[in-house]
This record gives structure tokens, sequence and C-alpha cells, in this order.
């Protein structure tokens, strides 16, 4: 990284600029239609009795909000900041570039369009209607070309660690998303899986938990190894553990998929050798956590004042933790209790809430302060929007695991006849006082996200008051 | 990087790092190579419910209590070796069928609604789940399903053998108001589903593309020429909640499951 700092590089940064902003107000919401659906589950008259605000139709609108809109916009921002900066070099295509970030947004419009209309595939993650999918592989191929060009075209001798995850999140998510998408239309609008069974929940769930994998997971690592060490001004604690990290991960985490579909009707060998690897990953994902933690030795003072980097700090936290509870539940017996229940829930959002979004919001006010060469309009703001998020966080997940064990427990409880103690719907009651916890939880995390808005919008606002708009930031 | 951690790795490493073109490579492969190893078998090991080209299913054997091979067209519906030869005679326990017209239609609105995201399809081998459900599904219960239904939570109860188990009267009322019959439910609801009329055009369609899926298509001796031609008649009329009850109804009772048979080997 050192390269960066030795020559005055004019970058392309608008359109980082731009996938900046969008990604802030994505956040808000993807996480506030999060919020309507988990009071939905609280509160069924909340569905308003009208089809396109029914839960059905809302819940894969969440999903592809925070995961492609807001997740997809963050990755974007700094996937394009990070290749820039680390190859001392401008983007290889400026105006491919905003083809992606037109594009992208296209796509999260017709989302927005299509998902309440009960316009879907029917695929977890991977919802949107076929003409749609098309657009998706086109605009993130346009990507994909531009990120790993702009690293071939780079000043420096070396490939950064974090354009390695991204090359991977690039090249596996061409992959999933071709091959989980093949189906054959039966119109514009609606279309069938050319796979079927056993076979299509294989590939489905290989395409979800890679998403994880490569996308929230890859993707959102190579945030941490840029944004990490510049926030601490310390340099990446070890080469040889991102190495480790790295390569482990990238061979590692395909094979996790299987262990979604413990018990069913897929062959148990499949299952059972998704467990095995998902225990395995347990060391490499450890290994990174801790190599993002330990960059902070001899800078933990500065988790006083600066807010951002508690974000950081706290995601990597949140990271190890997920890492665990993971692998632990792909082991048959634990996933006998825990699938079908909320805990899968709680353990999304472990890593969605805990790791993904902290680590975004991290990298998107040091993009800010960068982008627009300014201060925070507010820090303590930042500080207010880390408390609320990481308690609402805390809430939600917590909510959901004694949620999620207590419904397993109920389910199989027998009394003292031999049957069973529990009809279903009791655990549904049972569960209402949870699902109660979980939405003021997930209402806490998204009033960090309007929190982080607002402290945005005036940033901006300030920094073009004082120096005019679209200035360059004058160095690294 | 840091003082300590002078050794660079390998000189492959070194190497892979210096070049876009090697890393491009290096991780296209390895990205490659779980999928590969988990996916492709499933397209022609037994036990997977895959029809293999010659209609064997890939040499599935489930064998009974006597160690005797229980005949795969017990399991799967075969128009050819049943008492039943056309989908409309079929009846519960002649084995896999795939879905009739208006059952088919009702699927398109199960998906539509979202409603594998709270209701799962899949039971598994446990005590409590066959004393809740019934059977533990097998492979070939969902291999006509293009686009699976195993779903992957149950905030409301596994529907796999829902069929028959209660009556077209209280499946109505409780699609249309949940609350009305079972007060704690917290299922949207969904008596919109009564003013709509099916689309039958598309439903049609959709039984044509069943029969050119790649894997599993639907045998053109069931979906005949014939039958594809009278489905439409059979859709008329018909409100998009009879063809959501039709579908829930025809869930789980096409295989007689025998005692002491391991249908998982």
């Amino acid at each position: 990284m050192e390269a960066t700092q030795a020559a005055p590089v004019k970058y392309d940064m608008d359109v980082v600029r731009w996938f900046t902003i969008a990604s802030v107000i994505y956040g808000v919401v993807g996480t506030l239609i999060g919020v309507i659906i988990a009071f939905q589950l609280a509160f069924p008259v909340l569905n308003f009795d009208n089809p396109y605000l029914s839960f059905g139709r809302l819940r894969p609108l969440h999903t592809n909000a925070v995961i492609f809109a807001f997740g997809g916009c963050t990755l974007m921002a700094t996937g394009f900041y990070i290749v820039q900066r680390t190859g001392a070099t401008r983007l290889w295509s400026n105006g491919l570039a905003w083809f992606t970030f037109w594009g992208w947004n296209l796509i999260i419009v017709l989302a927005v369009i299509t998902l309440p209309l009960g316009l879907t595939q029917g695929k977890e993650y991977a919802e949107l209607i076929w003409p749609i999918d098309i657009l998706i592989a086109v605009v993130w191929l346009s990507f994909g070309l531009n990120h790993i060009m702009t690293t071939a075209i780079r000043k420096t001798s070396h490939i950064y660690v974090s354009n390695w995850f991204t090359m991977g999140m690039i090249v596996m998510i061409t992959y999933l998303h071709v091959v989980n998408s093949l189906a054959l239309p039966v119109s514009l609008t609606e279309s069938f899986s050319i796979y079927s069974g056993v076979q299509d929940a294989m590939i489905q769930w290989w395409w979800g938990h890679n998403a994880v994998g490569f996308y929230l997971t890859g993707g959102f690592l190579g945030i941490m190894y840029y944004f990490v060490p510049k926030q601490a001004q310390r340099p990446v604690y070890s080469y040889r553990l991102s190495v480790l990290h790295f390569w482990t991960l990238t061979f590692g985490y395909v094979w996790l998929g299987a262990h979604h579909l413990q018990y069913t009707a897929l062959p148990d060998w499949t299952g059972s050798l998704g467990a095995a690897v998902s225990l395995a990953m347990i060391i490499p994902s450890w290994g990174g956590a801790m190599n993002g933690m330990m960059t902070l030795s001899g800078a933990w003072d500065k988790l006083r004042t600066d807010y951002i980097l508690r974000f950081l700090v706290t995601s990597l936290a949140f990271y190890a933790m997920s890492t665990f509870d993971g692998p632990v539940m792909s082991i048959k017996t634990v996933n006998a209790l825990s699938h079908y229940t909320d805990w899968t829930v709680g353990h999304v959002h472990a890593g969605a809430l805990g790791w993904m979004a902290m680590v975004s919001f991290g990298a998107l006010y040091h993009l800010v302060k960068k982008l627009w060469n300014t201060e925070m309009y507010s820090d303590s703001l930042v500080n207010v929007h880390f408390w609320v998020a990481l308690v609402g966080a805390v809430i939600y997940v917590v909510a959901m695991w004694v949620s999620g064990i207590m419904q397993g427990l109920m389910w199989r409880d027998y009394d003292e006849y031999g049957t069973l103690t529990y009809s279903f719907v009791e655990s549904v009651s049972a569960m209402h006082p949870y699902y109660v916890m979980r939405a003021v939880g997930g209402a806490l995390f998204n009033l960090g996200t309007v929190i982080m808005l607002y402290n945005v919008v005036m940033t901006v606002r300030q920094s073009s008051a004082t120096r005019g708009v679209g200035v360059v930031p004058a160095k690294a | 990087m840091s003082d300590h951690d002078k050794i660079y790795s390998t000189k492959l490493q070194d190497k892979i790092e210096r070049s876009t073109l090697m890393m491009f490579v290096f991780t296209a492969v390895a990205v490659a190579i779980g999928g590969i190893v988990e996916i492709v078998p499933l397209f022609y090991l037994p036990n997977t419910g895959m029809a293999g080209g010659d209609g064997t299913f890939n040499k599935t054997t489930h064998k009974d209590a006597q160690g005797n091979a229980v005949p795969m067209d017990k399991i799967v519906w075969n128009p050819a070796t049943s008492a039943h030869k056309t989908l409309d005679d079929w009846q519960p326990g002649d084995g896999v069928r795939p879905h009739r017209p208006l059952e088919l239609a009702g699927r398109s609105i199960y998906i539509r609604e979202g409603c594998f995201l709270c209701h799962s399809q899949m039971i598994r081998p446990f005590r409590d789940e066959k004393d809740r459900y019934g059977h533990y599904s097998i492979a070939e219960e969902s291999m006509y399903d293009h686009t699976y239904q195993w779903g992957s939570k149950r905030t409301g109860p596994d529907l796999a053998r829902v069929g028959g188990k209660y009556s077209d009267e209280w499946q109505r009322r409780h699609l249309k108001y949940p609350r009305e019959v079972v007060p704690e439910s917290v299922m949207p609801n969904y008596f919109f589903l009564d003013k709509a009329m099916v689309n039958s055009e598309q439903t049609v369609k959709t039984m044509q593309t069943m029969t050119r899926m790649p894997f599993n298509p639907v045998p053109k001796t069931i979906y005949t020429d014939a039958y594809l031609a009278g489905a439409k008649a059979q859709l008329e009329g018909k409100t998009e909640m009879d063809a959501v009850i039709a579908y829930l109804q025809s869930l789980g009772n096409h295989v007689k499951f025998q005692e002491g048979v391991n249908y998982r080997d």
C-alpha cells in the first residue's frame, strides 16, 4: 500500500461517491422493509389485507434490498475505491463503471416493482424473474470485468489482498448466478427451474450458502482488509494469515451449501461432507478475524475516540461469532434441532447485522470523509449510530436464538404418555414475545441507518457549501 | 506488512500475486471444485429421484424387510404398468405423479405468494416429525417439482403431507381468514384468492414447459397431447382459491409407504 502514497494520481471517484450515497439510502430502505415484515409476524393485522404488502411478497423484497441494493452498492463503492487506491491507477473504464451504477440501480427499481406484484422464481435470494436475471448477469460482468482489468493495469507490483477477495467473489457469483438461475420460461414474467427436487435443492443451497460465503463474506472481507488497516493506521497484522485465510475460504466455502439440507431427501453423504468442511472452516475464519483484530495491536486506544473504528472492530467480533455459530449448526445433531427454526434467522442476522452491515457502516463513514475530503458533520452521531445498531443487533439475535431453540424443543417434546406435548400452533403463540422483541431490535437497527443517512447528507452539504461540489480528494 | 512477518509465503504465491491472470485462473479453479463434487453425482447416483434415460432411476432399489426390492413403479406412477392409465384415473397410493392442471395452477399461486418462505415440504426421518406430519419425505416425491418447494423455515407447519388432512371447506375458510379457524395463527389473509380466476392459458403453457425440462421432464405418456387438449376445460370457471386448495389436497398421498422399507438407501 506504500505505493499509493508515492505520487498524486487522478482517480475516478465520482462513481464511487454515487455508489456510496446509494448504499446509505438502501441501508435505510432495506432495514425498514425488514422491520415491517418483522412486525407482520408479531401482529398479522399489519399485512393490511393487501396482497402487495403481504409477508410472502415483502420478505423477498427485504432480502433483495439488504443483500443486493445495500450490500451490492457498498461492495461496488468499496471495490472501485480499493482497486484504484491499492493499484495507484484510475479505473480501467470510467464509462463502464457508470453503466454498472445505472444498471445495478435499474435492477433494484425493477425488483421493487416486480416482487410486490408476486412476480418471483420462488428460489430464496434468487427470486427475481428471468429477464431481470439476465440483466443482473450483464451488469455483474460489467463490474467484474472493470474491476479485474483495473487490477491488471495497476502500477503496483503485487495485487493487494482485498482485491483477491473481490476477484473470488466476482468469479464465484458469476458461476452461482448462472447455474442456479437456469430455467425454462413460460412467459415474460414466469419460469421454472430446469432442475427439480434433490438436484434443485442442492443447487439452490450451493447458491444460497455461497452468496453468503463469497458475496456477504468474501466481498466484505475485501472491505475489512482495506478499511481496518486504513482506519487504524496500522499494517495488516499478518500477511501469511491473509494468504491462509484467502485460499482456504476460496477453496473450502464452496462445499458448505449441503449443510442446509441435513436429514432431507438429499443423500446423507452430501450433507455430511458439507458439515465436515463447515467445521474445518472455523480455523480460517477465526484466523481471518484474528488477523483483523490484531491489526489494532498498539492502536487499541483509538477505540476510545474513533467511532468508525468501533464499527469495524465490532464487525470482526460478530464475524468470529457467526463463523462459530454456523459450523455448530451444520453438525447433524444440532441441525436436527435448529433447522426450520428461528435459530437460522438469528444466525443469518448475527452475520448480516453484526458483521456485514457493521463493517459496511465503518467503511462508508471512512469513504464519506475521504471522498468529500471533510470531517463528519457530527462525530457524536456516529457514536449514537454505533450504539443503537449494536443494541438493536444484539436484541434481534438473542431473541431469535431463544425463540429458535424453544421452537425446536417444543416440536420434539413428548409427554409421559408418549404423545407430542405441543400442537404446532402452541409453538407459534409461544414465539409472539420474541417476534415483538426481534421487531424492536430491528427497528433500533433501522433507526441507526436513518441517523447515518442524516449525518452523511449533512456532511456532504457542509462540504459542498465550503468547497464546491465534486472535489477530488487531494491526498490518501 | 509488519516486521515480524518478513518471510513471504512461497514463490508460487508471490507469482500469483504479481499476475492478474494467474490470480484469476487459480481462483476460478479453486471455487469450482466443491460444487462439482457435491452436485454432479446427484444426477447419476441412486436415491436422488433422478429418472435415468432408461427410466431406471439410476439403479435406485428400496428393499423391504425381507430384502426384496420394491419395484420402482410402486413408488413412481407408471401408466404402462399401473391399473390406472390416465392422470384423471390415478388414485392415491399409485405412486408419484405430476400435477393435474388445477393443482399446477395452484402451485404457481403458492410460489407467487411466497408460501414456501414459511411452510416447508420436507419431512425429516424423526419420531416427532412422523407423529406430527407423517412418513418422511423421499427424493422421488419431489422429482416433478421444477423449482423445488422443500422450504427452509417452519413459521407455519410442514405441508408435505397436508393433502386430505383437512376438508376443502376448512382449507377455504383457513386460507381466507386463518385466524377465524386458528386464532393464534400469524398467516396473512388470502381472501382475495377467491375473487381471482385461474389463468388457464398460462397453466397449459406451464404443462407444456414441464414436458420439455432437460432433467426429470413430465413424460409425454402422462401429459399426452389429448390430456393437454382437455386441460383447459378442467380449469374453466375455477378460482385461484380452488386451485390452491386442489394443490394442497394433492400433497403427500402419492406413495403407499410400507413398514420396514428403508426409502433412504
